[in-house]
């Protein structure tokens, strides 16, 4: 079996957002950044699993900067066996679907990892538009997966419910919780990650067809108005009068 | 052209399908063009979706679309947007929503934005879009150039309005391939309150209920209101409560309109799922919970003593 995993670097996810000065930008100063925790804890290790059972490689890609080769030594820490960082800007989606699936095209991956979507941009764009550059079949929201030969059945999460899915290798799927559990990196795999191949390759791809154009943040809330915990009937009437929600 | 794909649920249209209809022909007002809706399989009175803003729908049936697949419904959106000469596209951000929307704006080449929670403004001949970012913590004004766009909007961020009456229904047909992916069974809870990510009014609880044991007051309150339940991600992890009610950045983010959330601390994480919530009261025992500082109503008390009286206080009000 040979698996691609793809990793996005976000923000922790503690981190309080501040705009830069001017308001044109997120502030990153001090803020650490980690693996997508959709593509390290579920992707990633759903991945590394098959391979424990079936063989095969894992390898992962990300498309960013220098910068993110700390957090893509982490995912070989955790079970990775190589890994391909597209040298490019990744804050446009379609760009980075194009990236990857550039890079990927020729390679016959059977099955092609993302994390449900990025905790930063929130997008859940990157792994739909990537199974339509290699149209490929896609089951979004996957939170478990059973492997039997080149069949995989897939649950995913639907509205109020889920559904469960048959479909064939080579297919893309996006991770949501339940997929697999999280794995903490041993020492024996951090020495090992410094080892093993870290490809980086150059994209000539520029989409910029949706920009950002500007950030704010949520306006404050007003101060909480505390309730006597004697007195419910105020705060039946404050949610049917004030709030006007009941 | 504005098309809007409106889900259909088993020959029914639900309120984040009207909504994204709304949505669809104010943006066609601003663009000086029409919204036209699309239904995929049979539902009874498509014509309706007029009455929430469309002027045109079509109606397509085949084969290949009796169960969702992705790739075969992107071939039939984007063949009929082709066909019928739509520049903009616009789903509901839901689950199949998200399996679509970037397959549909890889495939149109188009510019996209997913979980827009608010109308378009014009600019020049681009849409600004705002949405959410960093799990609500941030927002982002998005400037979509080119003349394909494609749109998914965020359940909730408007309200389904009856700006239109029922119109002409048109059946067409696309060429579709077999779809490589079967769904071989569903389990959807039916009847009861809305699922999570539709529900208007939520209550939640966490690790201060003690034990799975104790949910029942809980549930009264949930009962008498018609709200829908969610928990915090230790409670679903440890199995006191199914997974599906797990609110939060690594769950399911909603914005009600009412968020009651009693024994929950108000963890960062937790927040960033349910911060966009219209109204949120908190009932903790801890005057320091942070989740306070998030709350527009506060009860500094025992959940156990405070939830019962709370829906006792809610029965006579309703009597
Ligand atoms: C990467 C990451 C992602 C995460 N994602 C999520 C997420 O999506 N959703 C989520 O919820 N969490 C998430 N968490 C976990 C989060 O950090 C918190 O640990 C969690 O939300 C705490 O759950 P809780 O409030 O139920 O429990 P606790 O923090 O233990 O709080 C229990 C609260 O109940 C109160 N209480 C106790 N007894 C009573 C009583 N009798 N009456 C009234 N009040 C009482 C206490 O004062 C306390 O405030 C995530 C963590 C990480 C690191
Ligand atoms: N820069 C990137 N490099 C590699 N994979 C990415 C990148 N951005 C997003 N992805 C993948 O796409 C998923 C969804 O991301 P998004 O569409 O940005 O919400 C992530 O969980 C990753 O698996």
């Amino acid at each position: 079996m040979k698996q691609l995993v793809c990793l996005s670097k976000t923000p922790e996810t503690t981190t309080q957002i501040k705009l830069t000065g001017d308001g044109s930008q997120i502030d990153s100063n001090g803020v650490n950044y980690i693996l997508n925790p959709y593509d390290e804890w579920y992707a990633l290790v759903r991945a590394i699993e098959l391979k424990e059972a079936v063989g095969g490689t894992v390898t992962v890609i990300n498309v960013g900067d220098a910068s993110n080769d700390v957090v893509i030594r982490k995912a070989l820490a955790i079970g990775a066996d190589d890994a391909i960082r597209v040298d490019a800007d990744p804050s446009n989606a379609l760009g980075v679907a194009k990236s990857i699936a550039n890079n990927v095209k020729e390679a016959g991956y059977d099955i092609i990892y993302c994390g449900k979507e990025s905790i930063d941009y929130n997008g859940s764009q990157v792994p739909a538009m990537l199974a339509e550059l290699l149209d490929l079949p896609f089951v979004a929201l996957a939170t478990d997966m059973k492997v039997d030969g080149q069949t995989a059945t897939i649950k995913r999460d639907i509205e109020g419910g889920s559904e469960t899915v048959e479909v064939q290798t080579p297919f893309v799927l996006s991770a949501a919780k339940g997929l697999a559990e999280q794995r903490i990196p041993n020492m024996r795999g951090i020495m090992q990650s410094k080892r093993k191949p870290l490809n980086v390759v150059s994209s000539d791809v520029n989409d910029a067809k949706t920009q950002i154009s500007g950030y704010a943040l949520p306006s404050g809330k007003s101060e909480v108005k505390m309730i006597d915990p004697e007195n419910m009937d105020e705060l039946v009437r404050l949610l049917q009068e004030e709030a006007k929600v009941l | 052209m504005v098309l809007v794909f409106v889900e259909n649920s088993d020959g029914k249209f639900k309120k984040a399908a009207l909504e994204a209809v709304t949505y669809g022909r104010k943006t066609a007002d601003l663009l000086g063009s029409e919204c036209h809706a699309l239904v995929i399989g049979a539902a009874d009175n498509a014509g309706e979706l007029g009455n929430y803003g469309a002027t045109k729908v079509y109606q397509l049936s085949n084969d290949n679309l009796n169960s969702f697949d992705s790739q075969t419904y992107t071939q039939a959106i984007s063949g009929v947007a082709n066909d019928k000469g739509a520049s903009t596209i616009i789903l509901s951000n839901n689950a199949s929503g998200m399996a679509l929307t970037g397959r549909l704006a890889a495939r149109l080449d188009a510019a996209c934005v997913s979980g827009a929670n608010a109308l378009p403004t014009l600019d020049g001949s681009n849409l600004r879009i705002k949405k959410n970012i960093f799990s609500g913590k941030a927002i982002s004004e998005m400037t979509l150039t080119g003349e394909k766009k494609v749109i998914s909007v965020t359940g909730n961020s408007l309200k389904p309005e009856t700006i239109g009456s029922p119109c002409e229904v048109e059946a067409v047909s696309v060429d579709v391939s077999a779809p490589k992916s079967k769904v071989i069974s569903q389990d959807k809870q039916t009847g009861g309150p809305a699922p999570l990510p539709e529900a208007e009014l939520v209550v939640s609880a966490g690790r201060g209920m003690k034990g799975p044991e104790n949910w029942g007051i809980i549930e009264d309150l949930a009962n008498i209101i018609g709200a829908t339940t969610a928990c915090s991600r230790p409670v679903a992890d440890t199995g006191w409560r199914p997974h599906h009610e797990h609110v939060g950045q690594t769950g399911v983010a909603i914005r009600p309109n009412l968020y009651i959330a009693a024994g929950i601390s108000g963890a960062i994480q937790h927040l960033a799922g349910v911060n966009q919530s219209k109204c949120i009261v908190v009932i903790n025992k801890d005057p320091e919970a942070p989740f306070f500082k998030a709350a527009d109503y506060g009860v500094c008390a025992d959940l156990f003593d405070v939830v019962p009286k709370l829906t006792e206080a809610i029965k006579k009000a309703k009597a």
